[in-house]
């Protein structure tokens, strides 16, 4: 596991606010997030994870507050600087927000086209590897968003997502909607691609076998703040009710005990 | 796994270089952008069995285009050995610009021998490796004479599908129909009411507007063409005849075929979407008592009453036309079309407005059942139910002419 005390910080959140009316969803909220770690945030629904997400891409503007991504203040800096930003994370959304006017093929090349003189011929080849990168089939690269099932959109996404081999990549909701052999695919996928292509990865789940399969570092959502971070083992241990609810209930027991054994001796060579 | 070789150093090369650079066009972010370069140094080793090639910078996305034709230009059938020592950076695309470049001098029985490389670029290059898209041809259709007849033959099987999936939703329509009359206690009043206020209240200024203004232009292009043979007093006849027989109803109906066959659809449409209708199913409600009955009834019931309306603001504007460019007054009008043209004009026009409604609410609620499961069928469905609608009442139109023109009406 990590030392986090030493790595490099790439996300940096501090004292985020988010509000919408009157309710307000983050408050004093601070998260770091370090290089070539798979980050899992998790929280009930409606703790804003799913915000907490799009304000560090930007999509969502928070009341107050400051995100750094590479040293970079998403809120405050130039659009030029933040423009640089855009290559080098890669997000995949919920059911994949492929175009629908567009081939898979054309989906992922659609980041490759900023790419200056990169003859078409070659996008369409690193498409292709792309799209076999993320376990579809070459012929997927034809087809049309419509005509695929959730997991293919979701991988085509995560292609899109790797494009231009992005340093961080943020999933939402990677394994939701996938049956249980599908989602473990998907959490392989994600771990082997992170660890091959060094990527950063932060992920928002409800799925406990992901967590367990794949995070190196859980930060819980809570109270309108990141409650607590920290491994897994961590977070046994944490003295909060929710999160004791959460890492010691029944579908936790489940999903932690049968092969941490083998997780726990295969993580360390 | 014996994929990437580690050779041994090779000497007396005979040194050629090449050189490509790609100047950075922004430098200012931490990574320096100093990956914006790469530079190939090609070593040929004349006379011996490998070509010796050197990689300089970084091998990313954006020099890959600069390396890769290069790499293309390479003698598939030399063995090829390329040192890595001084790749700064490499990411997928320049790993699978070597690892083509290998299943090219595979296809030669050569190989590609890759040394010098950090440990993280063999793990990068592995997975690339291993993720090498195998290309499979797609199933190229067929053309020709054949295809095209093939097309033209699917078309019209469609096409009689689609007339006969259409006659069974009016049988379906009908049975309904007949079962609330046996049963009035499970009919839905409330939804009957709400459809007739959306379908022919809501309508009526539009309507009544359109058929106004068609009346105004009937009798101003009338009276251009009939002051010429001093006929004006005709333009009263040429004005009843045509808005009574045809342009009230039929301007009527095509204004409700795009208001409210599209209303139809997208309704049904969206709930067909979100499984709605499914959910009815299995809680034993019928789609075509609960969604198609009142809508078809409500739009049955409001076709001629719109009909009606269109007649008289059609005649109110030929007359007000008539009275301004003619000097026709209203209460010669009222005389010359009560004198001049027979209450069989209004039979005729009017009873073509509940076939009208049938057809537009029976297109509208069968295209909304076709919507498939996502929003871009719902779009599809919706303009194809206009265009049918519409055709179908411009069809229905034509053929009820030929009809009264055979029995003389």
């Amino acid at each position: 596991m990590k030392d986090n005390t030493t790595a490099e910080v790439i996300i940096r959140v501090r004292g985020l606010k988010n509000q919408f009316g009157s309710h307000v969803v983050h408050e004093n909220l601070d998260l770091d997030v370090c290089r070539g770690e798979i980050l899992g945030v998790v929280g009930g629904s409606g703790t804003g994870k799913s915000v907490l997400l799009r304000s560090i891409i930007g999509l969502q503007k928070p009341t107050s507050g400051s995100i750094e991504v590479f040293g970079i203040d998403v809120l405050a800096d130039a659009e030029a600087a933040r423009d640089t930003l855009d290559e080098r994370w890669g997000v995949m959304f919920q059911d994949g927000a492929l175009f629908s006017s567009l081939t898979v093929r054309e989906n992922v090349e659609v980041p490759m086209r900023a790419i200056q003189g990169l003859a078409p011929t070659l996008r369409r080849e690193l498409a292709d590897l792309k799209i076999s990168m993320v376990g579809l089939e070459y012929l997927a690269g034809d087809k049309y968003p419509s005509e695929l099932s959730g997991g293919m959109r979701k991988r085509a996404g995560l292609a899109r997502a790797l494009a231009l081999d992005p340093e961080i990549v943020f999933l939402d909701e990677p394994t939701a909607g996938l049956d249980p052999i599908g989602a473990a695919a998907f959490d392989d996928l994600i771990r082997n691609l992170s660890r091959s292509l060094g990527l950063t990865v932060f992920l928002v789940t409800h799925d406990l076998d992901t967590l367990h399969a794949i995070c190196d570092r859980i930060a819980v959502l809570a109270d309108r703040k990141v409650l607590a971070t920290g491994t897994l083992e961590d977070m046994l241990g944490v003295d909060d009710p929710w999160v004791r609810e959460y890492f010691h209930g029944p579908r936790a027991r489940a999903a932690f005990k049968p092969s941490s054994p083998d997780v726990a001796s295969g993580e360390d060579p | 796994m014996m994929a990437w070789l580690f050779a041994k150093r090779s000497n007396a090369l005979t040194m050629w270089h090449i050189q490509i650079t790609l100047h950075a066009a922004y430098g200012t972010n931490d990574r320096g952008r100093m990956d914006q370069q790469i530079r190939m140094e090609l070593s040929e080793a004349r006379g011996e069995e490998a070509d010796h090639l050197r990689l300089v910078g970084a091998l990313t996305v954006n020099t890959v285009s600069q390396l890769y034709p290069r790499l293309r230009q390479l003698e598939p059938d030399h063995h090829t050995l390329i040192d890595l020592a001084a790749v700064e950076r490499m990411d997928t695309a320049g790993a699978w610009v070597l690892c083509d470049l290998e299943t090219r001098l595979l296809g030669h029985g050569r190989t590609l021998e890759l040394r010098n490389a950090s440990e993280e670029t063999i793990l990068l290059l592995e997975s690339v490796r291993r993720a090498m898209p195998v290309k499979t041809e797609p199933v190229i259709s067929a053309r020709g004479l054949v295809a095209f007849l093939e097309k033209i033959g699917r078309a019209v099987a469609s096409g009689t599908a689609f007339l006969v999936e259409l006659t069974a939703y009016l049988g379906q329509f009908f049975d309904r129909l007949a079962r609330m009359i046996r049963h009035p206690h499970e009919f839905r009043l409330t939804a009957l009411v709400a459809h007739a206020e959306d379908v022919g209240l809501r309508a009526v200024p539009i309507v009544a507007l359109m058929a106004f203004l068609i009346g105004v232009v009937l009798a101003f292009q009338g009276s251009a063409q009939l002051q010429q043979f001093g006929a004006e007093v005709f333009v009263v006849d040429l004005i009843a005849i045509s808005i009574l027989r045809e342009l009230g109803i039929f301007l009527t109906a095509i204004i409700v075929a795009g208001r409210t066959a599209s209303a139809f659809t997208a309704a049904i449409g969206s709930m067909k979407m979100r499984e709605e209708i499914d959910a009815m199913r299995t809680l034993g409600l019928d789609p075509a008592t609960v969604l198609f009955l009142p809508r078809i009834l409500a739009l049955l019931l409001m076709l001629p009453i719109l009909g009606l309306i269109a007649n008289l603001m059609g005649l109110l504007g030929g007359a007000l036309m008539a009275w301004i460019d003619l000097g026709i007054s209203p209460s010669m009008f009222r005389t010359r079309l009560i004198e001049g043209t027979d209450v069989s004009h209004v039979f005729v026009g009017l009873v073509k407005a509940p076939f009208f409604a049938l057809i537009i609410g029976v297109v509208g609620c069968h295209a909304g059942m076709q919507v498939k499961g996502n929003a871009e069928s719902l779009g599809r469905m919706t303009s194809n139910a206009v265009v049918t609608a519409i055709f179908a009442v411009i069809v229905a139109d034509a053929m009820f002419s030929i009809f009264f023109a055979q029995i003389g009406l």
